[in-house]
């Protein structure tokens, strides 16, 4: 999906950051001449930044921002929005506050994805690619994100939510809508992706880990 | 040197050679897009597809692998052919069946591969995408929906150009080229973006729906809008020059020109003066015929003495005609010519001392560059280029002297003026010091005496650089065009302008009640001061030599011919030399160049530099404090040619004239 830009009447007119600990950490993991490296993990330290900084809905990342990325990394402004126009995690617009990325690749789709996505439109009240009235929520449409054993499944902001059904989506939806917390990972009775009917092999093993 | 074979033909090539260029040597072509052998390779258009034994089972892209030893390479075997169908069937998934209504049609690489590879009809029955088309200026125009994604442009910009301005967006079929906030590409060589498209997504915008390539006669050419002598190939069609487009020529501009040089044709067609005037007594100029015109100034100039008479030859005069009036002016016994028209005080005796002796192609070799009184980038974009390729292959430290500059590479700024060129110090071994005309002012005998000193001159390198800015300069100080004893305009009564349009010249040379003939194709700043005007030829109207800043002789051919009554130069001269009773010794062309080259052998040695003796040059002597400045401050309009060209004047609109920062 092509990434919406926010309008030049949205964009902040600089764009400094907060945590110049954490910018210094990142720019330690590289060598110093290849300094450009660190271009993807400042992309999201400004969704991040910003999350916390807007009065509703989640972070993004202002082309104020991806000046000043160009500036710390030393490369050429249109390489950073290269970069920031070609993942989908990186949102160039006001969005709502949990983004729900629901994956719609074969094996979901399989197991029922268009269904979670009726779901999500039904819970939110908006379709994919727009965001809730309330800014709380935005649908989006997103290629496989790797959790196909426990298909159908949707990452909202960071988490994984997975094994869903229609209504367990719904569920999710309102207590986020409440503010209340929802256990991450998979919706059923399943250890992390093992089988979901119980542990066929290196029972013993499973049974130290305390999934059993 | 791995030895390999393609399609059977035993090779050798050197390490790291890659297979397309390995083929290209034996003559076998292979189709490419993305692939441009003077920027990096991305291998991402998968054309070049080729079947190699010894590697893995799958066709391999030749642009991006390197040969190696008892490699077995295939360019047109079954798996190659389906291979390429393959490629080419999802290049035109999305590209619009446009060609009749497209600019680039007959000269696409697209289309003619596509005659090869494509399939006669589509398997796909979707809706074909659609993309905005971008503002990249008034230079170039876009049709992005026929883009392919080969990022030639993107590479252009940022590798030759030097402006990271274009980049690749968005991802699978959402991709394409973009700019980071929608901006025109501010380069002197934005026009070569044009040419490196290998479809009509970024076209010539001048130029649109104007020809097609079939119904153009092509004429080699030479260009004259700056003195680096690019060579060009001149399309017209019928008596028209369409368009102007870079001919191959790797010791001078490679396969790029600057943007004056490709678009500034337009100005050939309007301010023209396409018959003889002469000024009649209410001061007004009034059409004549070429008769009338010669025997009212012949009659002027039968009543003055040699000595009371001068010439001056201007930017963009030829070798031929610069030579014919130097022995018309010998003929009548006037030693006041000079071709010097800017007052750059070069040093006419010796040929070292005025010529660009690193050459072009020799500024690669440099392991410093010093700039002084010269911004390359707006005098001479080519040779910018050149030191752009140097810097970015091997990161040869640039120096600049005069003003801070605006350049697409990283420099050192040493100072203002000629206390930072005396305290100039660079540990180099080959070093090239490029002087401008900025830094040759009133006293530029002493700054080239001091830069003389301050070069490096050993048998295989010669550091000492003269950038010119006019076109004809080094031609006419090789014929001599350059008075014998000091300049002095004192007790001249009548000048014989040659394609003079300086503006200063008419401040402070030419006295008021001076007798002024002038010879010339624009009506610009030296057609409105004339007593007489000849109208001569442009440079796309003549076959003439010229001779660029390294002192390489060229020769341009006529591409149409001169409009109305207009006459070749030399040939006006020669005329003229007959009204005065002073007929010159050459009736055709060719005797004339017979005779130019037994004088001076050089111009027999059309193509190449023939080389010259160090000698000393210039005048040791104190230099004044102020600061050198560059020579052109506006890029877009420095001659009668490019004030009369409405694109150029569209340039100044949209870049702004200058390009300087203040001094800090």
């Amino acid at each position: 999906m092509k990434p919406r830009i926010a309008p030049p009447e949205l964009q902040p007119a600089t764009f400094t950051f907060k945590d110049t600990a954490k910018v210094a950490d990142i720019l330690s993991r590289y060598p110093a001449d290849k300094k450009q490296s660190a271009v993807m993990p400042l992309l999201d330290l400004v969704m991040r930044q910003m999350a916390a900084e807007v009065k509703e809905g989640g972070g993004w990342i202002p082309e104020a921002a991806m000046e000043e990325i160009a500036r710390i990394c030393e490369m050429p402004r249109i390489k950073v929005f290269e970069v920031a126009t070609f993942y989908s995690m990186y949102i160039l617009a006001p969005i709502g506050k949990h983004h729900i990325q629901c994956c719609t690749t074969t094996p979901c789709w399989l197991r029922g994805s268009a269904d979670i996505v009726k779901a999500c439109e039904e819970a939110t009240g908006c379709h994919v690619g727009e965001t809730s009235q309330d800014k709380l929520f935005t649908i989006s449409e997103v290629e496989c994100l790797g959790a196909c054993v426990n298909a159908p499944m949707v990452q909202i902001n960071d988490e994984y939510y997975e094994d869903l059904t229609p209504e367990r989506m719904k569920e999710i939806i309102a207590a986020l809508k409440a503010g209340q917390d929802v256990p991450k990972g998979p919706q059923i009775k399943r250890h992390s992706s093992m089988s979901a009917a119980g542990p066929t092999t290196l029972i013993e093993e499973a049974k130290k880990a305390g999934a059993l | 040197m791995p030895k390999l074979k393609i399609n059977d033909i035993e090779v050798e090539v050197p390490a790291g050679t890659s297979i397309i260029q390995a083929a290209e040597q034996l003559g076998i072509e292979i189709p490419r897009f993305c692939y441009h052998d003077k920027l990096s390779v991305p291998a991402n258009c998968r054309m070049c597809l080729v079947e190699v034994k010894g590697g893995p089972p799958k066709p391999q892209a030749s642009c991006a692998l390197a040969c190696a030893e008892n490699m077995e390479v295939f360019t047109d075997s079954e798996m190659v052919h389906k291979a390429r169908k393959g490629v080419m069937e999802f290049l035109l998934i999305n590209h619009p069946l446009d060609c009749p209504i497209c600019d680039q049609g007959g000269e696409c690489d697209l289309q003619d591969q596509a005659v090869a590879y494509g399939f006669d009809r589509s398997r796909y029955f979707e809706a074909k995408r659609a993309v905005k088309d971008k503002e990249l200026g008034p230079l170039i125009e876009t049709n992005m929906t026929r883009c392919i994604q080969c990022t030639r442009c993107v590479r252009f910009a940022s590798e030759i150009a030097g402006v990271d301005d274009l980049g690749l967006l968005n991802r699978g079929e959402d991709v394409e080229i973009g700019t980071y906030i929608s901006k025109a590409v501010e380069s002197e060589l934005s026009g070569n973006l044009a040419d490196v498209c290998p479809v009509g997504a970024l076209l010539n915008k001048p130029y649109t729906f104007t020809a097609r390539p079939w119904e153009l006669r092509k004429t080699d050419s030479i260009d004259v809008m700056d003195a680096v002598g690019s060579n060009i190939r001149i399309d017209a069609r019928g008596n028209e020059v369409m368009r102007v487009l870079p001919r191959l020529n790797e010791s001078v501009n490679e396969e790029w020109i600057a943007d004056k040089t490709r678009y500034a044709y337009d100005g050939l067609k309007t301010q023209r003066l396409d018959r003889p005037y002469v000024r009649d007594t209410s001061g007004r100029l009034r059409e004549c015929t070429w008769e009338e015109a010669f025997i009212y100034a012949a009659g002027k100039l039968k009543t003055l003495q040699g000595s009371e008479i001068g010439a001056l030859a201007g930017d963009l005069v030829d070798v031929e005609s610069t030579y014919a009036l130097r022995d018309l002016m010998r003929a009548l016994g006037s030693n006041t010519m000079d071709c010097r028209v800017d007052g750059a005080d070069l040093d006419a005796s010796e040929a070292c001392g005025y010529r660009f002796n690193t050459t072009i192609a020799g500024l690669e070799q440099a392991d410093a560059i010093v700039l002084i009184g010269t911004n390359p980038r707006k005098e001479a974009p080519i040779i910018n280029a050149r030191i752009r390729k140097a810097w970015l292959t091997k990161r040869t430290p640039v120096y600049v002297i005069g003003e801070r500059l605006e350049l697409n590479y990283p420099y050192t700024y040493l100072g203002a003026g000629a206390d930072a060129l005396e305290k100039l110090d660079i540990k180099a071994e080959k070093p090239a010091i490029i002087v401008g005309m900025g830094a040759l002012r009133i006293d530029g005998a002493a700054v080239l005496a001091l830069a003389r000193k301050k070069s490096v001159v050993t048998a295989e390198w010669n550091g000492f650089n003269v950038l010119h800015t006019a076109a004809g300069r080094v031609g006419a100080l090789m014929v001599g065009f350059a008075p014998q004893a000091p300049f002095s305009t004192k007790g001249i009564k009548a000048w014989y302008l040659h394609g003079v349009d300086n503006a200063e010249v008419f401040q402070h040379v030419i006295a008021k009640e001076a007798f002024v003939i002038y010879q010339g194709h624009h009506g610009d700043v030296g057609a409105q001061r004339a007593d007489v005007i000849f109208p001569g030829a442009a440079y796309t109207e003549k076959a003439a030599l010229y001779v660029n800043t390294e002192g390489r002789v060229q020769m341009a051919r006529a591409a149409v011919s001169p409009v109305g009554q207009a006459k070749e130069d030399w040939r006006i001269v020669r005329a003229f030399s007959e009204v005065l009773n002073v007929p010159l010794a050459y009736n055709t062309h060719a005797d004339l160049r017979k005779r130019l080259s037994a004088e001076i052998p050089a111009f027999a040695n059309v193509g190449e530099i023939t080389p010259v003796e160090w000698k000393p040059f210039g005048k040791e002597g104190t230099i004044s404090a102020t600061s050198f400045t560059s020579a052109v401050a506006n890029y877009y309009q420095t001659d009668a040619i490019s004030r009369a060209s409405v694109t150029m004047a569209n340039c100044v609109e949209s870049f702004g004239a200058p390009l300087k920062i203040a001094a800090a």
